[in-house]
């Protein structure tokens, strides 16, 4: 076996959320957890989101980029 | 979702029972589904039924008689002999059909431009343009705003006839796919069908939805009511599904399907809760908000781009699956916007005993 624990993994998609793979806790502020319904978890970071800190696709209605944009033409 | 919710079992469905026929083709298939004598006279009556259709792809008949044949494969009929399911002859007569279906189909849908590269990435942003860029009717919007109970009930039996196999056809893909792609199809899938929580497959959730409002939870218990355009979009996916040359087109209308869930299923949660229903309720379409947030970007980008990716050549298969979804499973939606906006019912005939409901 290569590695015995596969570490938590964040896949940051490109104009949406960040993919949450991996044994990892999410907290309140008080460190009580936070609803964890499904193993994969896309965390909302376009602020948008109605039911943060999951993504609930509100980022394509906002057109959220994370691509740096191209330089204005004039 | 409340604690409470999460411990009940799934629902155990049972194979469906025997639709009413719509004309001489559905006639011959569901008499051949009990007599074996019948049985020659199967692909006679189809492709007689085939000649006089002016479109295949509303036709209540064929698209009736081409339903009943895709059940032998998924959760079969009452009473079927289960070894029909590899009859030659129902099974001449599904290909029959599904020959001019394609056909129509391929004929019907618009093709989007294809992608700069083959790069999943390049695949991902042509996808997440097509699907944001399909205004399509908003059946979401009508949920939310305007919809009366009969109306939501409606919605609840049109949409019962795909969700209590939900992801279902899409499993066909497992095998016939490797790598990148079978694994972000199977980590769609293991979240559809609960993530191992019999209580939380998303078909065993939405029969707690139909039964709130005091509707059938059995599979197909709706299948005489719903109009053909309700079975040609179901039955599209049974072709991609059932078809493994299709593949790229099971794995496009998937993407599709999950990139246009998410916000959707936010607008029907509200018009149930405008129409006053709780939880038990909206759970289906609340685990949507935040679950078709998750399958979509795995669905464009590892699904659907890693398939292109890893093969290439089916590109336009993929492409053609999205636009498919995009426009075929936009019929129904239209239809009922259609007709309600008529005054009148979606369905063949009314509910019955519509607004005995335990909202
Ligand atoms: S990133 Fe998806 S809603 Fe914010
Ligand atoms: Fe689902
Ligand atoms: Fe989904």
């Amino acid at each position: 076996m290569p590695e015995r624990e596969e570490p938590v993994r964040i896949v940051a998609y490109p104009n949406g959320p960040l993919l949450v793979r991996g044994p990892v806790e999410i907290v309140g502020p008080d460190g009580a957890p936070l609803p964890r319904r499904r193993r994969t978890v896309a965390l909302c970071r376009c602020g948008k989101s109605t039911i943060k800190p999951y993504c609930d696709g509100t980022h394509k209605v906002i057109g959220f980029v994370t691509e740096p944009e191209e330089p204005a033409e004039d | 979702m409340p604690a409470q919710l999460l411990e009940d079992a799934a629902v155990q469905q049972r194979p469906m029972a025997p639709p009413t026929p719509r004309g001489p083709a559905g006639e011959a298939v569901l008499a051949a589904l009990t007599d074996p004598a019948a049985e020659a006279g199967v692909v006679a009556a189809v492709d007689e039924a085939l000649a006089a259709t002016p479109d295949v792809l509303l036709d209540e008949d064929l698209q009736l008689a081409l339903f009943c044949l895709y059940e032998l494969h998924f959760g079969g009929i009452e009473g079927v002999a289960e070894d029909l399911e590899w009859s030659p002859e129902l099974n001449a007569a599904r290909i029959r059909i599904e020959r001019p279906f394609e056909a129509a189909i391929r004929a019907a849908v618009p093709m989007p431009e294809r992608p700069a590269s083959t790069s999943a990435g390049d695949v991902a942003a042509t996808l997440f343009a097509l699907t944001s860029a399909d205004s399509g009717p908003s059946l979401s919007r009508w949920l939310a705003r305007k919809a009366t109970l009969e109306q939501a009930r409606e919605f609840l039996v049109q949409r019962s006839i795909y969700t209590l196999k939900e992801a279902d056809p899409h499993s066909w893909g497992i095998p016939r796919l490797t790598g990148r792609a079978k694994a972000a199809l199977v980590e769609i899938q293991s979240d559809e069908y609960g993530g191992g929580r019999p209580g939380r497959v998303h078909s065993s959730i939405y029969a707690r939805t139909l039964r709130s409002l005091g509707l059938d939870d059995a599979y197909g218990a709706y299948i005489d009511l719903v109009p053909a355009v309700t079975l040609t979009s179901v039955n599209m996916m049974s072709l991609f599904a059932i078809n493994r040359r299709l593949r790229g087109a099971l794995v496009g209308h998937l993407a599709a399907y999950e990139m246009t869930s998410a916000v959707p299923s936010r607008l029907y949660g509200n018009g149930f809760r405008r129409l006053g229903f709780g939880e038990e309720t909206t759970w289906y379409f609340d685990e949507h908000v935040e679950a078709d947030a998750v399958h979509e970007q795995i669905a464009a980008r590892d699904l659907a781009g890693g398939l292109v990716e890893g093969e290439p050549a089916l590109l336009d298969d993929v492409l053609f699956g999205a636009a498919a979804s995009l426009t075929v499973d936009g019929w129904p939606a239209a239809h009922m916007l259609e007709r309600w906006g008529a005054g009148a019912s979606s369905l063949r005939s009314p509910l019955p005993d519509a607004g005995s409901t335990d909202a």
